[in-house]
């Protein structure tokens, strides 16, 4: 027998109505058209071609990581492709002094906020002066614990807000990472303090192997953010100028006092979730990829772009030429730092006064590390 | 008798209770399609039906509250944490409330749970994931910690732990995964939880370790059998409770003892066995029982694991500074 329905009270018809409004937002389309041309941004030329050369440059520090890594170059590294847009043109948005509090795929928002290259390689190969950050770069180091830089974004906001600074935090994470308690705990307190932080969560359909159906319930991730009462977008996350738009929306919003926002970024990871041995034809089929390659960021963007006359061939393989020469001259870089030392690790922990029996152990590794 | 890897008698032993018994459950995540990141629960899911071992959504502290509550309704949940540095997304279910079920409750209720988790260093994993948080784990009562050393231990440890009334943490050495293949039973056989094992005899010395400290302590036996030394290697096996007993005997058999750990040396089980050991047999030892440990660094970076690590020549080093007190 069906449920009977009270015609008082609708809870299913609540949700769906909510679940309804979620549109996807488009501005540019798969074939590289305006759908949407009063939410353009209108960036300018010189803009929408950095954009575009940030992008590009992405791509190639992909194939080149994952390259290095089989060569043993490199040591953990989390593949980009397909993620372009939900990157570069979520952190386009930002301005300098802003805060990004990244998870571990989100290294080219940090090299675009000024994290030398060699540093993100010393990151990847787990050396910490990977992680000694300059004076005045706004960022963490990628976070590895999911759901941790969500709470701390909500930490940094509200510091941001008691500082008065006219900035905001930018925090990533995935679909998988929107089950965990640090996510809402996270947008929570943003919300109940109306602190200045964005929430972007890119969806790439996958955490590890699991697909988003098995992740949750809900039918966007961006609807989340309703239940902690802060606005929350879901975009297409392979549109450059829809994620840049949502994004910079968010940021002002934030700047006028009004609070955090989600975003949802509709996207896909073309590689294995790692390269630590992730084997994606175990979960998804050659189908799935190819549906998505349809919807490249790169290729969208530079049909537009080449229709503009502000992109060509050449002007591509110049930005390529570049990446690669910079890509060679930061691993040389890195191949460079000294070898890690016990005794550096213990310097670093124990600033000022060592305990006596710590003191005792960096005595002892001084002696075994001159030899 | 099959050879195995200590990776496939895991999954060997999930497999036989699995079939023995309908109420035993695996869950986790990425261990149904994927079995898990490390294969432990390869075939699983396919054999046993997605109702039975399944994926969950990625929270930790979801995977812990849910293994609780299928507890209470008869199930005998086995769980895996990805990756024990993320224990403390899930510190509360394991060292809150699961370890105290069977206490609040008038020892009505109990927490019949199997947490299996990867853990160790020396394979250059990012941070949070190589710690070695056995020690915080150990450090509350209702909770047994098993730390196995060879396939054959693992399967028969694991059954043990599976079939066990209370919690259980059991906690598997990444760098033992593949490290070598052993005989191990096809059949269902158990191995009791709280009992070490000497993993080799000897009677100048006891080197007592768990995990992948044994194949270290071993190999430092070997050093210093040519130097004319003979030492007995002690396996822990299980790290909470301790196996007092054997600790003992073996100690008063060699009058001299050191105790190896990887964890940090202000962490983890050695101060523990270290007390025991002077509570109970001080008069028998000719020497102090030193400890071989990491230093007191938060587990460092992937690159510099190698140095931090102690190794078979810590052990053979401070195994001497104990024989020629
Ligand atoms: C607290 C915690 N649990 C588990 C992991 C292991 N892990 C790393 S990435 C990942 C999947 C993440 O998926 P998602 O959040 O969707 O991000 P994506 O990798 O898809 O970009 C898992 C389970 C972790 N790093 N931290």
């Amino acid at each position: 027998m069906a449920a009977k329905k009270n015609a008082q009270f609708d809870p299913v018809n609540t949700l769906h109505e909510i679940e309804e409004k979620f549109d996807m937002f488009q501005i540019l389309n798969e074939d590289g058209k305006i759908v949407n041309e009063e939410a353009d941004p209108k960036l300018s030329d010189e803009e929408l071609t950095e954009l575009m050369e940030r992008m590009v440059y992405t791509r190639i520090l992909d194939q080149r990581s994952i390259a290095l890594n089989r060569q043993g170059r490199l040591g953990f590294y989390a593949p980009t492709a397909g993620q372009e847009a939900s990157q570069l043109a979520s952190h386009y948005a930002l301005e300098k002094d802003d805060f990004i509090l990244p998870g571990y795929r989100d290294v080219p928002q940090l090299i675009f906020h000024g994290l030398p290259l060699h540093m993100a390689f010393l990151w990847s190969r787990g050396h910490y002066l990977g992680s000694d950050l300059a004076e005045g770069l706004n960022i963490f180091p990628p976070q590895i614990i999911i759901g941790a830089q969500y709470v701390q974004a909500a930490g940094v906001a509200l510091g941001l807000q008691k500082r008065g600074k006219k900035n905001v935090v930018m925090t990533y994470t995935g679909d998988g990472g929107t089950s965990q308690g640090d996510f809402y705990e996270g947008i929570n307190f943003a919300g109940a303090f109306r602190s200045p932080a964005i929430f972007v969560v890119q969806n790439n359909q996958y955490a590890i192997s699991t697909p988003r159906s098995v992740q949750t319930a809900a039918k966007t991730l961006a609807q989340k953010g309703i239940a902690a009462g802060i606005p929350s977008i879901l975009v297409d996350g392979m549109d450059p100028l829809a994620v840049y738009a949502a994004t910079k929306d968010a940021r002002e919003r934030a700047l006028n006092g009004d609070g955090p926002t989600l975003i949802e970024t509709m996207c896909y990871r073309y590689g294995p979730h790692t390269m630590a041995g992730d084997d994606p034809t175990r979960y998804r089929t050659s189908d799935i990829d190819s549906e998505w390659e349809k919807r490249d960021p790169i290729v969208r963007f530079r049909t537009y772009l080449e229709a503009k006359n502000l992109w060509s061939e050449e002007k591509e393989n110049e930005v390529i030429e570049r990446a690669k020469q910079e890509i060679k001259d930061a691993i040389k870089q890195a191949d460079q730092a000294p070898k890690q030392k016990v005794t550096d690790f213990l310097k670093i922990m124990y600033k000022g006064d060592m305990p006596y029996n710590v003191k005792e152990q960096f005595d002892i590794y001084t002696e075994k590390e001159s030899k | 008798m099959a050879q195995m890897t200590m990776i496939q008698a895991i999954t060997d032993a999930m497999r036989t209770e699995l079939k023995n018994d309908e109420n035993v459950l695996v869950f986790g995540e990425d261990v149904g399609k994927n079995g898990g990141v490390f294969r432990a629960t390869e075939g699983l899911q396919k054999e046993f039906g997605e109702e039975r071992v399944f994926d969950t959504p990625l929270a930790e502290s979801g995977i812990g509250g849910l293994a609780i509550g299928l507890s209470l309704t008869g199930f005998r949940p086995v769980m895996e944490i990805q990756f024990f540095g993320f224990l403390f997304e899930v510190i509360d279910s394991v060292s809150g409330q699961a370890a105290r079920q069977s206490f609040r409750t008038a020892g009505k209720l109990n927490a019949p749970i199997t947490i299996r988790s990867p853990f160790g260093g020396g394979v250059a994993t990012p941070e949070m994931h190589a710690d070695s948080l056995e020690g915080i784990v150990a450090s509350q009562p209702g909770i047994k910690v098993v730390i196995p050393s060879t396939p054959y231990d693992a399967k028969g440890l694991l059954i043990s732990a599976i079939k066990d009334e209370n919690p259980v943490v059991f906690l598997e050495h990444m760098k033992l995964y593949r490290s070598f293949r052993q005989e191990v039973p096809e059949e269902e056989y158990t191995i009791p939880l709280g009992k070490a094992d000497v993993k080799r005899e000897g009677s100048d010395i006891t080197i007592i370790a768990y995990g992948a400290m044994v194949q270290e302590s071993l190999k430092a036996a070997e050093a210093l059998e040519k130097d004319g030394h003979s030492a007995e290697v002690v396996d822990l096996r299980t790290v909470q409770p301790l196996d007092v007993e054997t600790i003992i005997a073996s100690v008063e058999k060699t009058n001299r003892a050191i105790v190896v750990q990887e964890a940090q040396r202000q962490a983890g089980i050695a101060a523990n066995v270290v007390s025991e050991i002077m509570e109970r047999a001080v008069l028998s030892l000719e020497a102090p029982v030193l400890r071989v440990t990491a230093p007191d660094t938060v587990y460092p970076f992937a690159q510099g694991e190698n140095t931090w690590l102690p190794n078979a020549a810590d052990i053979t080093e401070t195994a001497k500074k104990v024989l020629d007190f």
